[in-house]
């Protein structure tokens, strides 16, 4: 077979292509950020500085200290990494109480079906509503907001465990009863893996969510962290350091995000494997 | 044995899906059991292997009536897709029904060899089982029922869900391991070919509420062919007795 | 296959108890009891821990007490004027989301190149906590109902347009090569075969916007002291002190509201798009 008179419209070699495709993923994102620049020199407006200013200022507050620190300066240590390690904190607590309350609820309809209003109340509670309460129960420290971080991130996990719980195949459960493997061995092996990858996406929004009640625990009462640096900035009329703060959230939440995707793609590997492939006989 | 005597399941009180159903399978045989969709066959099996409990009759394997799963039982599902746990590999699903039978981990890793070998599927213990095609998945599944070293193996539809070419290698298979392994086999299968193809005795089932229509002996001499055994003047004759049973309008005789 | 393997045998001593489809009226009947089950335990655990007093009853009033508290809100014209503006706020914000996100959300998502372009910069801008923007909303537009339309719909927009996209995107291509077949040019493709197909998750972009949004707008009345609202109704009563049973009730009301809509929104969906979910195994 002569493999000479296709004509192939090969017009990109392959560093071309490499080049086209970063274009294609970041120009709209670098565009957006020349565009930005240019209109705030022009019209000069406080509230939206250049993203050039936003960099330098940056810099300034977080990048300015001293090389045995990696550069980090002391804004870093009293209020980001205590952000940081109560949205984390909270999170795992979240997790550690969602995953395994969910399976025990998951296994019995019944249970469901109990517990379902209950839940869709208490997960619809919004944030912001509760700070008060865990403010008078529970003081202004680091204690409240990693409990209120806690208890609103909860729910996206609890809720995509009982649904993973519950919707094991039937198959699967067919196949382990037909083997006869023991109770305690189904929980094991086939729920928990089953329900993993259910269990993951609720991880992955509550994450989200964490960082949404981080800021907003910080945002009432606080005397440090990210929020309430953001506050402190907008009540002193610091734009140029407000936005400091949003960028570094948004960097935040998608590290975070990019983190959490690598290490359920890890775990879940075989399930990204099993979805992708439909029986070829 | 296995025993089933008047076999009668009702999923809700109106719905009656088998209504007399009984047949003794005796050690070393295969039997299909063959039906019109909807006859209950699945559900039969289910109730053979003790996944269900039936509203009436009783099952009795090797003597003693089924109450839950039976030891020394072993089942094969049509969807392999969905019966074979997608987070470990061939081995780790092979082995899994072992570890809990109280088998030292070597003796284990030597029925998996074993098994894998048995189907032709050796190397292929450290894939996934998406990893593999749907005859070969269903192989695992097989294997895996070997392993177990059952007295008795269910089969629900097993090649209904892959292509003819696979099926055909299937069914090879299955029987060169009855006669290996002397495993005695039930079978339930929509197509008529198979059943003929690979049994002892082919029951054929009646539309629901079903009852036995016949038990057909199939004096077939094995080792059986593929081409050979179907071009047969017997082989084509039972196939269409089967055949005729199961598309005769009547499906219910009068035996309320 | 076999049509049987999912249903359970109702009398079955052992094996997995599993759902099926019973007669209908029994099994809604069940269902509803269940619920009303299921709130009255609820209240009974959180009154005898309140009861309990682990913590002094100023605090952490019985539940009783506040829900007598929300029944006297619900009648209070004060109250409900509060959340009539956040259902205001919200409604209008949660409108505007969706009027900007679903035409962009499909315009992208039918352009291969515009979906690989714009993807990684929603990806960025997806994290972003719309709280975050509470001080500069506060400082841009105030803190009336203004601000809150705008940072809801900022918030909004994000699910719905990422749902949007994704729905448009990935369309069944062996559905859209069909249409080709027959002749279909791209606009009747996108019509019939495309938003059809994406319908249903653009609605459920929505629904989670809806509950988003909901959260944002107290949030936004609560940290921005807003003159009117639930949220700022929560901020008056906890900082007069000594009403928590005000403030709990503020946020259970806020709660019930929430788990309203969604519940509304659900049944809408299973309504409009129920045909997704034949087949499926019941839940």
């Amino acid at each position: 077979m002569s493999t000479e008179r296709i004509r192939i419209d090969r017009r990109s070699p392959r560093p071309f292509s490499a080049i086209q495709s970063f274009a294609v993923r970041y120009g709209l994102g670098i565009a957006l950020v020349i565009v930005w620049e240019y209109a705030a020199r022009k019209a000069g407006s406080i509230f939206f500085p250049a993203p050039s200013e936003i960099l330098h200022r940056a810099a300034t507050l977080w990048l300015s200290g001293p090389p045995q620190r990696l550069f980090l300066s002391d804004s870093v240590f009293q209020d980001v990494i205590p952000s940081l390690f109560r949205l984390l904190g909270g999170w795992a607590l979240a997790v550690l109480i969602g995953v395994p309350l969910g399976i025990l609820i998951g296994r019995s309809r019944n249970l469901c079906d109990l517990v379902n209003p209950a839940l869709q109340f208490l997960r619809a509670i919004p944030g912001p509503a509760l700070i008060p309460i865990f403010i008078i129960l529970l003081g202004t420290e680091s204690t409240m907001r990693v409990t209120l971080i806690a208890f609103g991130s909860v729910w996206p996990i609890l809720l995509n465990t009982i649904e993973g719980t519950r919707t094991v195949d039937p198959v699967q459960l067919d196949t382990v009863q037909a083997f006869r493997i023991p109770r305690h061995a189904r929980l094991w092996r086939i729920v928990l893996p089953a329900a993993l990858p259910k269990i993951f996406a609720g991880m992955r929004v509550s994450l989200a969510l964490a960082v949404i009640l981080m800021v907003v625990s910080e945002l009432v009462a606080s005397t440090s962290g990210i929020g309430y640096r953001i506050q402190n900035a907008q009540i002193m009329f610091l734009l140029t350091d407000m936005w400091c703060g949003i960028v570094l959230l948004a960097l935040i939440g998608y590290t975070l995000n990019w983190l959490f995707l690598k290490f359920e793609g890890r775990v879940l590997g075989w399930h990204r494997g099993a979805r992708g492939r439909t029986a070829t006989s | 044995m296995l025993a089933v005597e008047r076999f009668h399941h009702a999923y809700m009180p109106e719905q009656l899906v088998a209504a007399n159903i009984s047949f003794d399978v005796k050690a070393g045989e295969i039997v299909s059991i063959v039906g019109p969709s909807g006859c209950g066959k699945t559900t039969l099996l289910k109730a053979l292997a003790g996944l269900i409990r039936p509203t009436g009759g009783t099952i009795r394997f090797q003597g003693k009536v089924v109450q839950g799963v039976p030891d020394r039982l072993a089942i094969v599902f049509q969807e392999y897709g969905r019966s074979l746990l997608p987070w470990t590999t061939v081995n780790g699903n092979i082995e899994l029904p072992l570890r809990y039978q109280s088998i030292p981990s070597d003796e284990r890793r030597r029925r998996v060899a074993e098994s894998l070998q048995a189907v032709d599927l050796s190397g292929f213990g450290e894939r996934y089982p998406w990893q593999l095609s749907g005859g070969m998945q269903q192989r695992v599944a097989i294997a895996r029922a070997l392993a177990y070293q059952p007295k008795l193996l269910l089969m629900d539809e097993p090649f209904a869900s892959v292509d003819a070419q696979t099926r055909a290698d299937l069914e090879d298979l299955v029987a060169t391991l009855r006669d290996r392994f002397g495993i005695t086999m039930v079978l339930v299968t929509h197509d008529i070919d198979e059943s003929v193809y690979l049994s002892d005795r082919v029951i054929v089932l009646s539309r629901s509420p079903s009852i036995v229509l016949a038990q057909v002996d199939i004096e077939l001499p094995r080792p059986r062919d593929q081409i050979k055994t179907k071009a047969m003047q017997q082989f084509v004759e039972k196939r269409s007795e089967i055949a005729q049973m199961i598309r005769r309008p009547v499906g219910r005789e009068a035996h309320h | 296959m076999s049509d049987l393997s999912g249903a359970a045998d109702p009398r079955a001593g052992f094996g997995q108890a599993r759902s099926f489809a019973g007669p209908h009226l029994l099994s809604h009947a069940a269902t509803a009891f269940r619920v009303v089950f299921g709130i009255f335990i609820f209240f009974l655990i959180l009154e005898s821990v309140t009861r309990l007093e682990l913590v002094p009853p100023i605090y952490l009033p019985r539940a009783s007490t506040v829900v007598r508290r929300m029944v006297e809100l619900l009648l209070d014209p004060k109250f409900l004027s509060h959340v009539g503006a956040t259902l205001h706020a919200w409604a209008v914000g949660l409108a505007l989301a969706t009027l900007i996100s679903v035409p962009i959300g499909i315009l992208i998502g039918t352009s291969e190149l515009a979906y690989k372009m714009t993807s990684p910069l929603i990806e960025f801008m997806r994290p972003i906590p719309s709280v975050a923007l509470i001080p500069l909303g506060i400082l841009l537009w105030g803190q009336g109902f203004s601000m809150k339309v705008i940072l809801v719909a900022y918030a909004a927009t994000w699910p719905i347009l990422f749902n949007t996209l994704y729905g448009v995107h990935d369309v069944d291509p062996i559905a859209v090569q069909t249409a080709r077949c027959f002749g279909l040019k791209q606009a009747a493709i996108l019509r019939r075969i495309s938003l059809p197909s994406a319908a249903p998750f653009i609605f459920t972009g929505i629904r989670i916007s809806a509950a988003i949004a909901l959260i944002v707008v107290i949030g936004a009345e609560l940290l921005a002291s807003s003159d009117s609202g639930i949220g700022s109704y929560i901020l008056f009563v906890s900082s007069n002190g000594g009403q928590m049973d005000s403030v709990l009730a503020g946020a259970a009301i806020a709660g019930i509201i929430g788990a309203l809509i969604n519940s509304a929104l659900g049944l809408i969906d299973r309504r409009l798009f129920g045909w997704r979910y034949l087949g499926a195994t019941p839940s």
